[in-house]
């Protein structure tokens, strides 16, 4: 993993120092909340619908033991014991006390961590592939550029004031794990016909009001040219980029209303401008920080145990069928831990969780942790012979739920039980959905399928790329819930497409359940996914399936 | 015609806790809605909006929220003044254990 030099440290420190002020001259009255706002911002620190909240970068998700004990300390002395893990790889502490914020960046800067441009119109945390450096189908592991990347974007004085938000993830496998076509930039590691590695580099996807996938804008980007190559990008952006409406400023509406040729000629050119001036010291660093991110040294063990332990143990079975990856190394496996016990609040973790997550890493993975933008939790290097001692340690916190890529694994945002954007809730919604189908019992049956829920248009939930998207508004004082259909957040990007009129909270669970146990109906096998029959056949049987007949001679 | 006015009360987050806190009559901030003055005339809720923007070292984002007399006083007409009011559904954080 990076560590930090002396650089990285005094200029944390210092930030936390500067904000130690910005608070003390708030708190004082010196400071309006006009004036203080895009200081608090500008270091992760938002206010909600009932109490401040600090969102916590985890650059590319990746964290150790000593920095995931810390983020448990944290949640026990300054907020109620717990954090929310986001879709975007970031933890977020939901009631922190405005006079305890410095303290608590000073205690993520203890363990080389920090809360900066978690917020505002700047290049926020730079996301990654969940397995990065672990999975089997991965041609290099993408952390160490998107490490380059966090370095060059923090604090870059031209990229302060960009027209909005601006956010990058990149990914090192063929198997899109990181939604790169949703991002402002995406950044896909490929090999071209001569052998060469570098990047396939998409521009202006996005999510939100407007949804849209994002369009290569370089077929193949040599690896040495990154940095200049996204430096060209956010520079005309920064210019063409429309700033008289909030709505019409991220790049995406940038590169529709321009055409990708205008952007791709404009960035060339830029680029051709400012390529000699990066004289090669972005590739010393690079060869640096590449070097923080050699594998593991991998051991060699008998996995007659793990056998032994699946035949044995129908439970153990079970989570080892739905919560391990093929990991590259021979005897090892890439474990999620799901943080969607049914019923419970998606991505919501205990301290005591945490901890017990962060000893399982230390004892048997290779002190490493991962946050996944599916707001679980993943041990990346696991030798199979201990995951029987995972397994056990898991269930006796609570953390052992089978079901990753199954219809309880729902992404959704805090809502508005916590968001003051938010227009309906979604967390209630998730956990009815989980708990209905545990009941049921077939959640098994049903195979993957992605559920995703966002409580307000923003679309933090990523609901257009779910296979069924939960879109939660506010229809004349009253909670409604839209549902689309056909989303997919992979290599296959495509976004969902609303399926009619919107249920209400009451009816939204029982709409979700008549969906899925018609699409077990429709299906060609058991082999067929819910996103492969949409495919086949369409929105037209899902619809007369969420629509009876009925219901529309009743309504009319 | 003259558009009849909604009666209002003025509300905010405390500067410190970041909590939910409602303007009382005797200019108190009050982590209570029930004790909020309604404000049944435009120009005087607009006044009030005023006064209290200008309290900035006691709290943030004032802003005026429909509202409707109860029997213990002023209640929320819409679902997010009330989840306001009380807290998160999925924890027992928040007014709702605070206040009671």
């Amino acid at each position: 993993m990076y560590k930090y030099n002396d650089f990285d440290e005094s200029f944390v420190r210092s930030r936390v120092a500067q904000f130690r002020g910005q608070v003390e001259r708030r708190i004082d009255g010196s400071l309006t909340e006009d004036e203080f706002k895009p200081l608090r911002l500008m270091n992760g620190l938002y206010l909600q619908l009932h109490a401040y909240m600090l969102r916590v970068a985890i650059p590319y998700g990746t964290l150790n033991s000593g920095q995931m004990r810390q983020l448990a300390f944290i949640a026990d002395k300054w907020d109620k014991g717990y954090g929310h893990f986001t879709t975007r790889q970031n933890i977020q502490y939901n009631w922190p006390k405005l006079k305890d914020v410095p303290d608590m960046l000073d205690a993520l800067a203890d363990v080389e961590m920090h809360a900066i441009q978690t917020s505002g119109n700047t290049i926020r945390n730079v996301t990654a592939d969940h397995f990065a450096g672990a999975a089997a189908d991965e041609i290099e592991d993408p952390r160490p550029y998107a490490e380059l990347l966090r370095q060059w974007s923090t604090d870059h004085p031209e990229f302060q004031f960009l027209p909005r938000k601006f956010k990058i993830a990149v990914t090192g496998a063929a198997e899109d794990r990181a939604v790169v076509r949703a991002h402002d930039i995406g950044l896909q590691i490929i090999r071209n016909d001569t052998g060469e590695v570098g990047f396939q580099v998409i521009v202006g996807g996005g999510l939100g009001r407007t949804p849209m996938v994002g369009k290569v804008l370089r077929d193949f980007l040599p690896k040495e040219d990154l940095l200049p190559y996204c430096e060209a990008i956010v520079s005309v952006y920064n210019l063409l980029g429309r700033r008289d409406n909030k709505y019409k400023a991220r790049i995406k509406i940038t590169v529709h209303e321009n055409g990708l040729e205008k952007i791709q000629e404009l960035v060339e050119d830029r680029f051709k401008s400012i390529r000699a001036t990066f004289s090669g010291h972005d590739q010393t660093l690079l060869s640096e920080i590449s070097a923080a991110f050699a594998p593991p040294a991998y051991a060699q063990k008998s996995t007659d145990g793990y056998e032994a332990a699946r035949l044995a143990n129908p439970a153990f079975r079970s989570w080892t069928d739905t919560n391990l990856t093929s990991h590259k190394q021979e005897g090892y496996a890439i474990v999620s831990i799901s943080i969607k016990k049914h019923g419970n609040t998606p991505g919501d973790a205990s301290s005591d969780q945490m901890r017990v997550m962060a000893e399982l890493a230390e004892a048997y993975g290779h002190n490493e942790l991962r946050i996944s933008h599916e707001q679980n939790v993943i041990l990346p290097h696991v030798h199979k012979a201990d995951l029987p001692a995972i397994y056990q340690a898991l269930r006796a916190a609570d953390l052992a739920t089978a079901n990753i890529g199954l219809v309880s694994d729902i992404i959704a945002c805090p809502g508005m039980d916590y968001c003051a954007l938010a227009t309906a809730r979604s967390i209630p919604i998730a956990q009815q959905i989980a708990t209905r189908f545990d009941e049921l019992k077939i959640e098994h049956d049903i195979g993957e399928l992605k559920i995703k829920i966002s409580g307000c248009i923003n679309a933090c939930g990523h609901h257009h790329v779910g296979h069924i998207g939960i879109l939660g508004l506010d229809r004349a004082g009253v909670e409604n819930y839209q549902i689309t259909l056909g989303g997919d957040g992979t290599q296959t990007t495509s976004i969902g497409e609303r399926a009619g009129p919107g249920f209400s909270a009451d009816e939204i669970v029982p709409a979700i359940e008549r969906l899925v146990t018609g699409y077990m109906d429709l299906r060609t096998d058991e082999s067929e996914t819910f996103l492969q029959t949409y495919r086949r056949l369409g929105m037209e049987p899902f619809k007369t399936i969420l629509y009876p007949a009925e219901d529309k001679a009743n309504a009319a | 015609m003259a558009r009849t006015f909604t009666p209002k009360v003025v509300t905010a987050n405390a500067l410190l806790e970041g909590d939910a806190v409602w303007l009382t009559e005797d200019n108190r901030w009050s982590p209570n809605m029930a004790e909020a003055e309604l404000l049944t005339d435009e120009a005087h809720a607009d006044l009030r909006l005023l006064e209290a923007q200008g309290r900035v070292d006691e709290i943030a984002g004032a802003y005026l929220a429909d509202a409707k007399a109860g029997e213990n006083g002023p209640e929320p007409t819409h679902f997010r003044e009330e989840f306001r009011t009380r807290g998160p559904s999925n924890y027992a954080y928040g007014k709702q254990v605070e206040l009671s």
